[in-house]
């Protein structure tokens, strides 16, 4: 491994897009495409240096949960036999997040090498990317470089002469939030119903079809080749020392230019908004929810000092999540967004653990009646109350993901929660 | 009006599309293809699964009845009763609220003459409200059928409607 940067931009993930069309093998190999796995077949990397550089690299897992990768892969058994599995989890569906779709769509390469080295590394010989049912286009995308790999002799049995084999499968899922939770994802797989299974064991011990798997978000999958290409350190420097990398930021709601920003984690929130614009219409920041619908609101205040990485915004009491920045501008009503916010997990329960779900749809109907304006003030305490016994007392994380906004909607804006319990209309 | 009483059997193009995604899973976990064989099948329908068709799915998959109903009743893009021609998917979550999806709602409402949740009388649109599809920097967005359709403004929905009306009317 060597730590040298070999590339032109700081991009990990996004890297085709200058070119057209961005999604060929063609293009990707421009980038250095391939060259990792290739390297990997070749010199036959022990997978113990493999993990190594995945740790220097200080990887976290992109998906919302921030698990360290490095550490996720080292706990597949090594020395056990039988099928093992890699899958990747392309189930995109956080309310803000849409940063995986767009990797299928423009260089759905990255996530195929990623998932090949995965392989090599964990001896599994089998991978399979859940994509979200509804993502046709990036699904018609990643087949498309499928068959592109298969054809260059990437992918299949006994790669380029190694003895080494490696299979990549999609699985389209159809309409289900709580099958982007890992163990969800692998009951939906198996054609169930996608409801999470308790832990441990650990998919890692007893995962896919009950064998050893590791589960890893796309945008996670696609920085590993550059990785192993360009070595653990390299990608470490581009980020804030203790996290490193980059990390795709979904800029979305009320910004001049919302998009994917690829940008080094640790990134001020002030520039990554001026990189998106702004603000739209040049109305006031006030409030942004910084990492997906899940994670705790921020008022504009916070938000002005923060940076961009895992430890910034868990020290201001919010969290990275998945990379969802929702900008909310001084227009909008934060009872009204709360309310289909809490709608949302509602919906989304897959109803296997009584707090989520009977404590979510509490959330969403005293939510929806304090809109509404036949609210109680007694309400918010009882909001609070309901959020609080759902927290942590379920299988998944999908109750604590309801629970969380509640609480740091009330915390930083209960001024408009009473004014609505009030006077029965908006603040705003 | 809509039950069958008769078996379905499936076309041979729809079992074929199902044995291309059989494949991908070890032979003894035919189950695996549950999901996507209801795709298929509800696509050769008119978008939408009896009960028969379930009955057909799970014989053809060899998984137990009950499998199949499980699966088609939990996840949302698997339609029980009979849909429109053409189905919109208006996300509503948040990054589609906080950019209009209410004013795409009404625009699409006042057109068709429908609320969410509807079909229209010719059978030609279903109108919905979904979660969050993924596309939040395209906001406001709505599905049709497998088409993701951004930046949504009144022009551009009139736009896209007529060119589905013209291009099947």
């Amino acid at each position: 491994m060597v730590d040298t940067c070999s590339t032109e931009n700081d991009n990990v993930c996004l890297t085709t897009l200058e070119f057209d069309p961005p999604w060929t093998l063609e293009n990707y190999r421009k980038v250095g495409g391939y060259q990792a796995w290739e390297r990997v077949l070749r010199e036959r990397t022990p997978a113990s240096q493999i993990i190594a550089e995945i740790k220097k690299s200080v990887l976290r897992g992109r998906g919302g949960a921030g698990f360290p990768t490095g550490i996720k892969w080292s706990f597949m058994p090594s020395n056990v036999p039988g099928q093992k599995y890699i899958v990747c989890n392309s189930d995109e569906g956080e309310p803000g997040t849409c940063k995986d779709r767009d990797i299928l769509r423009f260089n759905p390469h990255a996530i195929i090498e990623g998932m090949a080295i995965a392989g090599y590394t964990l001896n599994a010989t089998v991978g399979y990317n859940y994509i979200r049912g509804e993502f046709w286009e990036p699904y018609e995308r990643f087949e498309y470089a499928l068959a592109e790999a298969h054809a260059a002799g990437l992918l299949g049995h006994n790669i380029k002469g190694t003895g080494i084999d490696f299979h990549i499968y999609t699985h389209l899922g159809a309409g289900a939030y709580i099958c982007g939770e890992e163990t969800a994802l692998l009951e939906s797989i198996e054609g169930k119903k996608g409801q999470p299974r308790f832990k441990p064991p650990f998919p890692a011990k007893y995962g896919l079809y009950g064998k050893p798997t590791t589960i890893n978000n796309a945008e996670t999958l696609a920085c590993i080749a550059s990785i192993v290409r360009n070595g653990g350190n390299w990608f470490n420097v581009l980020g804030e020392p203790i996290c490193g990398g980059t990390k795709i930021f979904c800029m979305s709601g009320h910004v001049a230019h919302p998009g994917n920003y690829e940008v080094s984690l640790g990134t001020p929130f002030l520039e990554l908004l001026a990189m998106a614009g702004g603000v739209w219409k040049g109305n006031r920041l006030k409030a942004v929810i910084p990492g997906g619908s899940s994670t705790p609101v921020l008022p504009a205040e916070i938000m002005k000092r923060v940076t961009m990485d895992y430890g910034g915004l868990t020290r201001v009491g919010s969290m990275m999540g998945s990379g969802a920045v929702i900008i909310i501008d001084e227009t909008a009503c934060m009872v009204r967004l709360l309310a289909r916010i809490a709608h949302f997990y509602a919906e989304e329960s897959c109803g296997q653990c009584t707090p989520c779900r009977e404590g979510t749809g509490w959330l969403a109907r005293m939510l929806h009646r304090i809109e509404h304006g036949e609210g109680r003030m007694e309400d918010l305490d009882l909001l609070a109350d309901v959020a609080n016994k759902v927290e942590g007392r379920t299988i998944c994380a999908l109750g604590d993901a309801a629970a969380m906004p509640v609480a740091s909607f009330l915390k930083h804006f209960r001024p408009e929660f009473e004014y609505h319990v009030k006077y029965k209309k908006c603040m705003v | 009006m809509n039950s069958q009483t008769e078996d379905i059997v499936l076309s041979p193009s729809v079992r074929e599309e199902i044995d291309r995604w059989l494949v991908k899973y070890p032979p003894e976990r035919r189950q695996s293809a549950v999901m996507a064989a209801l795709r298929i099948v509800q696509e050769s329908n008119n978008g939408w699964l009896s009960q028969k068709h379930l009955e057909a799915v799970a014989a053809y998959l060899e998984v137990p009845l009950i499998a199949v109903q499980e699966v088609a009743t939990f996840y949302s893009m698997f339609e029980l009763s009979p849909v429109g021609k053409h189905k919109i998917c208006v996300c509503t979550n948040i990054s589609c609220m906080l950019r209009g999806s209410d004013d795409v709602i009404a625009h699409l409402s006042k057109r068709l003459g429908i609320k969410p949740g509807e079909t229209t009388a010719d059978g030609r649109f279903t109108l919905r409200e979904v979660e969050c599809l993924g596309a939040c920097i395209g906001a406001p967005m709505m599905q049709i059928e497998h088409k993701y359709h951004e930046k949504l403004t009144p022009e551009r929905i009139d736009h896209i409607l007529d060119s589905l009306e013209g291009r099947h009317g």
